[in-house]
């Protein structure tokens, strides 16, 4: 049932509302009748989280206790999620520290010495020795990171990655070999939203380019209903058949954690609270911020938003078998974040943050923005989109916040070379994806530099062909008209003006949804 | 008596030219070039050979500007001879017979004055047909001159007469216009250049500049070579278009030539401190086609090492590091040669080369002026990316 009090209808008393856009906010006032779905509010905590991982490695689901499947002489593998996961980055101590922390230490106790601890980035890009230290803790780092033992997933290195057969849809196993030859592997989660986990942890974070493929493409994306519903979801479908022959073939013992909704610290706290909620405090404090905001430089406000440190409280944690943990955590996750809606509207509007899985420590260009908006935020239901098929989007981003060289330098290319010959996923796909996914470059800089791999932007658009597929308008409020242009969009100066551009195709008095994120939700749309 | 622009010696204006010539071309060609309307004498040269011709177009080429601006090196002062008649891209008629070609007869010029047209021995270059490596340019019967348009004794094209040796004339036929047997003289060049540039098949080769040079370069590549990739880099929209339609595979802007060689090439960029990025691989062949520091930075930085770079446009001072340091061929294209590979002339593979479809478009868009709006057709020849032309020429016929 809809939790009480999450969606609200815009009506005369309704203060202006807060809407992301990059680097700060806005105060909109937004039609009347506008559905507003708010995040539902954070649950409680667990207080003792030493006492509840320790609970969940010893007495795990469908597995023996994590301590009898240790033994001397073993070969262990811790693997992680890597830097894009939580959203912020979580105040020290993060989650997988206090749990790797407790595995090291159960290892040591049953005398197991071959121990390596792997970033699980897929083609992600490598983490910074500080980025992997905020994640494992400074103890684990310096036992590990030193020696070589701690350290980033590289796909691209032929020699440390084995093939483990085809899926009967004769999709590539390829994982990290360390992973897939160790008597255990461990593999530590943080389940931010219902995407993540499962058996998306092992078959995709240590997956090279050769079993990705299969998943990540603009067919399989478009057939997804959500992402954030694996059961309807062909991306999840795909990485669950992989899942099913790597759990034949390697030992996988899983540890998903969730986190509840405490997205904000002091002095943004505000940011979590429905509007006509704020106390005065909380109005002087958004006064504040945001005359702050107007007035520093953008590198300040990079840093600013950047440094921020999510105040996350765990909500949960299970541990063994793959799939069994995977129920308990989905359920978690939609404890915190589901919120029943009636119906989809004939307008969706997303304001899109600073930060996405892709920019952490970065900056948010205009491939990653698409994404955020048309890909994780579109895709933030389950059942039926928020919005009808032939409806429009809008979202705000200023779209001009530029590509980072040492990040993102395949994406410059695929602004500047694919984007202008054509904004469809499925032909860029089938003309440009090698090319930049086989380029040695690319290649270079993923395993030497701190770059995404060569064929990560085209992954950051296909996540956007599901709604680019459903929906007939997608304009962006205060963004660059040469950018959203050049993305196949339409650039807005209000939204007054973007509804006024959308009412060819959803009429003069549409019905609108404004998905008031983050923190996250995930709505249950039932038509 | 004739009408001509006549380039004369002014110390002032080359001083002036060099200072701002670079920065502000268009004011300083307009205002204060050293050249002039003036009455002369049509030209003259008693000697077996020569004949008198009147001018129908006579093109303004970017080494003219270069002269004009005061960009061109001083290397060229001891091979010209002041005061002249600019002018080598020359279509005319010719006011009296010439050996075996009647009075009348429509041609175009060959404008480099070899050991034939200055009734001496031919030079070793000039005996096997490199007639463009001529190395008496400064003696015989005509005064120093490495081209018709740079002599003072022969005129040139922007002169109502000139006058031209049998060796330079080539009748043009009758299915060209006027603007297409202009384009001949260029795109003889251009023959030169692509057939300088050594091109093998599956070569992949950049055309730096989208002008007339690079342009007629690009067809010449597509049409006699075997490259297999051209990717031209273009300023403007109507070079891309023509770039495309001259055969390039791929057109890019000046700032993304090396990221999509890169790309094609799966080639490694560095970026150096302090200066521009460069390739270690990239394309076969590159050709300079506009001589300016940076397009010819981009040649050399978008080349594989081992490669080779074609000097098309008249070059500037530039950073020669990737020469040695990759190990490049770098070549010269000068003029054309009445003997090249293969054993044509270029001006007769170039004859063959302009009746083509997308050269008969650029034909069509020459923009001609009279003689007197001379400030005028040199402002247009300056900013012809700009304004949408490829060539910018003189009709000395005209008097509006």
């Amino acid at each position: 049932m809809t939790r009480p009090g999450l969606v609200l209808e815009v009506d005369d008393r309704t203060p202006p509302l807060v809407v992301h856009e990059g680097l700060g906010f806005r105060l909109e006032d937004f039609p009347l009748g506008t559905r507003v779905i708010y995040p539902p509010e954070s649950l409680p905590a667990i207080r003792d989280v030493e006492a509840a991982i320790r609970d969940a490695l010893l007495h795990p689901v469908d597995s023996d206790p994590l301590p009898e499947r240790l033994f001397a002489g073993m070969r262990l593998t811790i693997a992680f999620d890597d830097v894009s996961l939580p959203l912020p980055s979580m105040r020290r101590p993060d989650i997988r520290q206090r749990v790797i922390e407790q595995v090291l230490t159960m290892a040591a106790e049953a005398g197991v010495d071959d121990v390596e601890i792997i970033a699980a980035n897929a083609l992600h890009r490598r983490m910074t020795p500080a980025e992997l230290e905020h994640i494992v803790g400074e103890r684990v780092f310096r036992s590990f990171h030193p020696q070589g033992r701690l350290y980033n997933f590289d796909a691209e290195d032929r020699d440390a990655l084995a093939h483990l057969g085809t899926t009967e849809l004769g999709e590539d196993i390829e994982i990290s070999k360390r992973a897939a030859e160790s008597d255990l592997l461990v593999y530590v989660n943080v389940n931010l939203v219902a995407m993540d986990g499962g058996h998306k942890s092992v078959g995709i974070g240590l997956a090279s380019y050769k079993s990705l493929r299969h998943h990540h493409n603009a067919h399989t994306m478009v057939a997804s209903r959500s992402f954030m519903d694996h059961e309807r979801s062909a991306m999840h479908h795909s990485a669950w058949r992989i899942g099913r022959v790597i759990k034949d073939t390697v030992n996988v013992f899983q540890v998903e954690t969730t986190l509840n909704n405490d997205v904000f610290p002091a002095p943004y706290e505000f940011l979590m609270k429905r509007e006509w909620e704020w106390s005065v405090r909380d109005q002087a404090s958004m006064l504040a911020v945001r005359r702050g905001l107007a007035l520093a430089p953008q590198k300040l406000r990079h840093k600013l938003f950047h440094d921020l440190r999510a105040p996350y409280g765990l909500t949960g944690i299970a541990a063994g078998e793959v799939e069994a943990v995977h129920e308990r955590t989905l359920e978690r996750v939609h404890r915190q974040q589901k919120v029943e809606v009636q119906g989809a509207s004939d307008v969706l509007v997303l304001g899109v943050p600073y930060l996405g899985p892709y920019n952490v420590n970065s900056s948010m260009n205009p491939i990653l923005a698409t994404c955020m908006g048309l890909g994780y935020y579109f895709n933030s239901y389950l059942n039926h989109p928020l919005v009808r098929r032939g409806g429009a989007v809008i979202l705000y981003h200023p779209l001009d916040e530029g590509f980072n060289q040492l990040h993102h330098p395949s994406y410059v290319d695929f602004y500047e070379e694919v984007l202008a010959e054509t904004t469809d996923p499925a032909v860029i796909g089938a003309t440009y994806e090698r090319q930049f996914a086989e380029d040695p470059w690319y290649r270079h800089l993923y395993r030497t530099s701190h770059a995404y791999h060569g064929v990560h932007p085209f992954y950051m658009w296909y996540w956007a062909a599901h709604a680019m597929d459903h929906v007939g308008d997608v304009i962006w409020v205060g963004g660059d008209r040469r950018v959203a242009a050049r993305l196949g969009f339409r650039a807005a100066s209000t939204l007054a003006d973007a509804l006024e551009m959308a009412s060819g195709s959803v009429g003069t008095s549409p019905s609108i949804t404004y998905l008031h994120n983050p923190p996250h939700l995930l709505a249950d749309v039932r038509v | 008596m004739i009408l001509a622009l006549e380039m004369f010696r002014s110390l002032p204006r080359t001083v002036a030219g060099r200072a701002v010539g670079a920065r502000v071309p268009g004011l300083l060609s307009g205002f204060a070039a050293p050249l002039r309307l003036v009455t002369l004498d049509a030209p003259v040269v008693q000697r077996p050979g020569w004949a008198r011709l009147r001018t129908r177009l006579s093109g303004i080429c970017g080494s003219d500007l270069g002269m004009l601006s005061g960009r061109t090196s001083l290397y060229f002062s001891a091979v010209v001879s002041l005061p002249f008649v600019p002018g080598h891209e020359v279509v005319a008629d010719l006011v009296e017979d010439c050996e075996d070609l009647p009075a009348g007869t429509r041609v175009v010029v060959d404008p480099v004055l070899t050991c034939a047209a200055r009734g001496i021995e031919p030079c070793a270059d000039c005996a096997r047909g490199a007639t463009n490596r001529c190395s008496r340019i400064t003696v015989g019967d005509v005064s120093a001159g490495l081209q018709t348009g740079f002599c003072h004794d022969t005129g040139g094209g922007w002169g109502q007469q000139l006058t031209a040796h049998r060796s330079q004339l080539h009748p043009v036929p009758g299915g060209l216009t006027d603007e297409q047997a202009l384009l001949v003289e260029p795109v003889a060049c251009a023959v030169h250049t692509a057939l300088r540039a050594g091109v093998s098949a599956g070569d992949r080769v950049l055309v730096s500049g989208a002008g007339a040079v690079g342009l007629f370069a690009t067809l010449a590549l597509r049409r006699l070579t075997p490259a297999a990739e051209i990717v031209v880099v273009a300023k403007h929209q109507h070079q891309r278009d023509l770039a495309l339609a001259l055969g390039a595979s791929d057109v890019v802007a000046p700032g993304e030539a090396l990221r999509r060689v890169r790309r094609s090439t799966g080639a490694f960029q560095l970026r150096p401190e302090l200066s521009s990025p460069y390739l270690l691989g990239g394309v076969d062949v590159a050709v300079d086609a506009v001589g300016s520091r940076r397009s010819l930075e981009t040649a050399l930085h978008a080349t594989r090492a081992g490669g080779r770079v074609v000097l098309s446009g008249m070059p500037a001072a530039a950073d020669l590091s990737a020469a040695w340091f990759r190990e490049l061929d770098v070549v010269g294209s000068y003029a054309s040669a009445q003997t090249e590979p293969g054993g044509r002339s270029a001006f007769d593979l170039a004859l063959d080369l302009v009746g083509d479809p997308a050269l008969a478009a650029v034909a069509a868009g020459v923009a001609a002026y009279p003689l007197h709006r001379w400030r005028e057709a040199l402002d247009h020849a300056h900013s012809t990316g700009r304004l949408g032309t490829v060539k910018v020429a003189f009709d000395p016929r005209r008097t509006q």
